[in-house]
This record gives C-alpha cells, structure tokens and sequence, in this order.
C-alpha cells in the first residue's frame, strides 16, 4: 500500500507535478470562496479563456508562456472593470464580449504554428506533467502574492463582499477591492494554466469552495475548509491520472465534482438530507 | 441651524438622470431627535437616507453635520439597511457582522483589538443578543436579525443613526421590542430617523414626522403633519377620507387597478 503510494512520486517531473498540483489546489479554492460568494464564476471562466492570446503570443515569440497569460490576464481583467464601471453595459454582457473576443484571437494566433492542435490541446487542459523546475518558482510566487494579499486584506474583502454599502460609507473603497479582487483572479487563473489549463479552471474555482460552503459558516472556516479540499483533491487526483492513465487536470476536476455531490447530499446542516429532515421536523 | 440641531439639511435636490428623486427638501433635526420619514412608495425615503451617508451625490443644496463635542468620529453617521438588501445566506456570524461595525475606526490591513471586541460584546449584550454571538446571521429570525444590525451601527459610535424601513417584515413583538430600544437610545443623545410604510406608528411613537413625497410636503410634531391636506398632497388620489379614517391605496403601485387592495392607514402595510 505505502509502495502504491510513493511509487508515483519517485520520478521527478511527478513530484514537481505533486508540487504545482498542491499550489494550484490551494490558491484556486481559497479565491474561489470569493467567487462562490461574490457570484464571480462566468467571470473567472471568462479570464481564463481570455488569457489564450496572450499565450499565443508568448509561445509564437518563444517568450515564457506565464508571463504571456500574466499580461493578458491583467488586461482583460482591468478592460472588464472598465467597461462595467460606471454601467455603460452590463458586466456580464462586458465579460461576453471580451472573453468570446479574446479567445477567437487566441486561436487565430495559435492556428498560424504548425503544432497548434497539441499545444492548444496543453493550454485548454493543462499539462501538469510538463511543469518545469523554473515554471514551479513562477506559479509558487505568484501564489504567495494571491494568498499574502487575501490574508492582508481579508477584513476589507469580507466588508467589501458581504456589504458594500457599508463599505462605502465606512470609505473602504469597495470599487478599489473590486479591482483587486479582479487581479487577484487573473493571477489565480494564470497560476492554474499549466494544471488544469483553461478549459478547466473555473471548476477549480468554484467547487472546491462551493463545497467548502455548504460545510461551514464563517468566512474564515469556508477558506480553510475549501484550501484542504482543493489540495486533497489535486493529490487524489494525480494518483487516479497516474493508475488509470487519464488526463490529470480533468481527474482533479472530477475528483471535486464528486466530492461537492456528495457533500450537497450529506453535509451535516445545508445538505440535502438535512434539510429534508428538518422541514419534517418542522411539519 | 440652531445650536441645538445635530443635522441640517438645505434644500437637498438628488436626481437620477434627469429625473428629481428629491427636490429642495430643507429640515433641520435636533440633537437626540426621532424622526419618522413617511411617504409613498418612490416618495425618496431610501434616496434621502442615501444622499445622508453619501451613497448618492447632491446636484444642489448641502448637508451639514454639526457635532455637539468638538471630535467628530470618522463616520458619524451609521446606516441598518432594509432586510432585502443584505444576502442572509453569506457565511458570517452574528459577532462578525457587529464587528464590522468597527472597521472604520480600524485602520486598512488592522486587526480588530482587544478594545474592539469588547466593545462589540458590549453592543451585543445592550441588544440582548449576547447569546447569539457565534450563530451564523442566516439562521435567526427576522427580530434577531434586525438587532444585529442595529449592533452593528452602535459599534460605530454613530451620532445619527438612519432605519431605512424597520419595521416592515418583523412581527409584532420584534416590532414592540425595536421601539423599546430607540425608546433607550434617546437617552444616550444619538439622533435616529427612520423611514417607514407605518404610519400608525409614525403618529403614536414619534416625536417628529417628516411626510415626503419627492418634496418635503410636512415636518414636525405629528398632529401637525397628519392633516387632511398634507396627507392629499402626499399620497394623492390614493388618500380617501371616510369619517375621521385615512385609507391609503398603496399596496402595489403599478398593478391593474382592480388588483389593488384598500389599507387603512392604521395597518401595518406589507
């Protein structure tokens, strides 16, 4: 049993993708509780497909691919905040556009190399295998940013998601934490690239925290609790890639989806199975 | 302004667009006052508690704040929103949410003190909701939850204090117990308007009643605000008077006419 543990991890690039798993798992579920609770999840799906242009451009320039997806991921994030600040459009209808704009301009760019199919193929659906000792240092950086700065301004963000007014009114700046919030997704996003890619990042986002939800009630707790699913499940994920052959991103995503089903059916107080008990009891 | 008035309001115009929310309402409240904002729906009630803590910005006319002891604190005004606009179902407890109440005092990147969470203890137990300190706020009732709130602007030590409709949605005796405690907080000098669909209450519980409908159409002691004539030009063809009775047609404004149910004015409206 020990043996079937370790066994995956004895070679190298499975241990740095154990590493960058771990790091994504981590930084995606605990700013994914923001998204849960802040109603941000077409926006984070958004930003991830968003970022392929910049990718593309990078690969075409034989630059690095994450500081590619890190410009874009910035752009777009500041042009949505743009357009949707003083309600000129709707932010939905903003997101729309520039993220079906972007992606479109991802795949002409990309459709110009000869190899497109494979590497687009990498950039969607993450290549967690392929992670190089260099790309480890990028994405634990950027990941001790996005956590640092959720830790430093948490009683602001917390203000920020569950009152805004009062935000307002205590001139806490709730449209600056937006646009914080908002980078802080594009990083999340660009740090996921290289393990669950585009495609998937969204279910990193949300269900692990969606889980996290429906377990706890404090926002402090729902982090904590999201940061350990989001971890558990990129390990469970890795083995299940490793034993059954299947691409890691999509096991990682499948392992939390079964999980969050499982939780909205037995979660001891917000589950399915008690709150039917207690409606009965209440009858 | 007086001396006396801890808030002075002239001739405050808010508009959306091009379309006057409020038009050149000027009142002055005293300090300690209670003041019930009454009016129809869209009358500017909300527009008028917004333009107070400077969510809304004035096209013309002023606010002004005078402070009985020369500190002012950094946000002397505090706002307990109405029910609808808070999302009950958000993961935070009952202590949480009156420690937010402190963040203003507390600088960015601070951590709540000692100091802070005593005095959150102290505002929780003057609500008597002490109990209630670890309870996440989706699960209590519509009382408890109100009171949280009001917590939550006393532990911003404000010296107005705005109820953007209290008593609609709460029963009667959370209704009973709210009055009880502006009853209390008239003795610590804090100055309190709240906006309400009620005007019973208005009239019976209130010292001061401001009846607005776009304009301010009537300020002062009750039995002066509530004539015939204000209540005509407030509510217009809405207002029937049968026999000394004031019956107010207000239940759902825009629906088809046969779909409207008369409330007598005395009724709690929904």
């Amino acid at each position: 049993m020990i043996h079937w543990l370790t066994e995956p991890f004895t070679l190298e690039f499975m241990q740095r993708a154990l590493v960058a798993s771990l790091i994504v798992g981590v930084v995606c579920s605990v700013l994914g509780c923001f998204v849960v609770l802040r109603a941000m999840a077409f926006l984070g799906d958004a930003l991830a497909h968003a970022i392929l242009p910049g990718v593309a451009v990078a690969y075409l320039l034989g630059a690095n691919l994450l500081a590619g997806a890190l410009v874009a991921a910035l752009l777009v994030a500041a042009g949505i905040g743009l357009f949707s600040r003083r309600g000129a459009v709707k932010e939905d209808t903003a997101i729309g556009i520039l993220f079906a704009a972007a992606l479109a301009l991802g795949v002409v760019l990309m459709s110009t190399v000869r190899s497109y199919a494979t590497d687009l193929t990498h950039i969607l659906f993450g290549n967690v295998l392929g992670v190089s000792a260099g790309d480890l240092w990028v994405t634990g950086a950027l990941a001790v940013g996005v956590l640092a700065t959720v830790v430093l301004l948490y009683k602001e963000l917390l203000l920020a998601s569950f009152d805004p007014v009062l935000a307002h009114t205590l001139k806490r700046r709730p449209e600056l934490l937006r646009f914080v919030m908002l980078m802080l997704l594009a990083l999340t996003v660009v740090v996921s690239l290289q393990t669950v890619g585009v495609g998937l990042v969204a279910a990193m986002l949300v269900t692990p925290a969606a889980t996290a939800y429906l377990l706890t009630h404090r926002l402090s707790s729902m982090m904590l609790v999201s940061a350990a699913i989001g971890a558990a499940c990129s390990v469970a994920g890795l083995y299940l890639s490793y034993y059954l052959n299947v691409a890691s991103g999509a096991a990682v995503v499948l392992t939390a989806t079964v999980l969050f089903m499982v939780t909205f059916v037995a979660a001891p107080r917000r589950g399915a199975l008690a709150r039917r008990a207690a409606a009965r009891r209440a009858a | 302004m007086s001396n006396d008035d801890c808030l002075s309001l002239q001739g405050v115009t808010v508009a959306y667009g091009g379309r006057a929310a409020l038009e050149k309402v000027t009142m002055d409240v005293p300090h300690g006052g209670q003041v019930a904002i009454v009016g129809p729906n869209g009358a500017g009630k909300s527009t008028l508690f917004k333009a107070l803590v400077g969510l809304v910005p004035l096209r013309s006319g002023s606010i002004e704040l005078r402070d009985r002891d020369a500190d002012t604190p950094a946000e002397p005004i505090a706002y307990v929103p109405q029910r609808e606009e808070i999302d009950w179902s958000f993961p935070v407890t009952v202590s949480d949410v009156v420690m937010m109440g402190r963040y203003g005092r507390l600088g960015w990147l601070r951590r709540p003190r000692a100091a802070d969470h005593e005095f959150v203890a102290g505002c929780l137990d003057e609500l008597g909701i002490a109990d209630l300190a670890g309870r996440p706020v989706g699960d209590l009732s519509g009382g408890q939850q109100q009171r949280v709130f009001l917590a939550r602007a006393l532990a911003q030590e404000p010296h107005v204090l705005l109820l953007d409709e209290p008593f609609t949605g709460v029963d009667v005796s959370a209704k009973e117990a709210l009055l009880e405690i502006l009853e209390r907080l008239r003795g610590r000098g804090i100055t309190i308007l709240v906006s309400t669909h009620d005007m019973q209450t208005a009239q019976q519980r209130f010292e001061l009643v401001a009846l607005l409908n776009g304009r301010l159409i009537a300020y002062g002691p009750p039995p002066t605000v509530f004539t015939p004539e204000h209540i005509s030009a407030a509510f217009g063809g809405h207002a029937l008077f049968l026999e000394g009775m004031v019956v107010i047609d207000e239940c759902c404004p825009g629906d088809a006419p046969d779909k409207r149910s008369a409330h007598d004015h005395r009724a709690d409206e929904p």
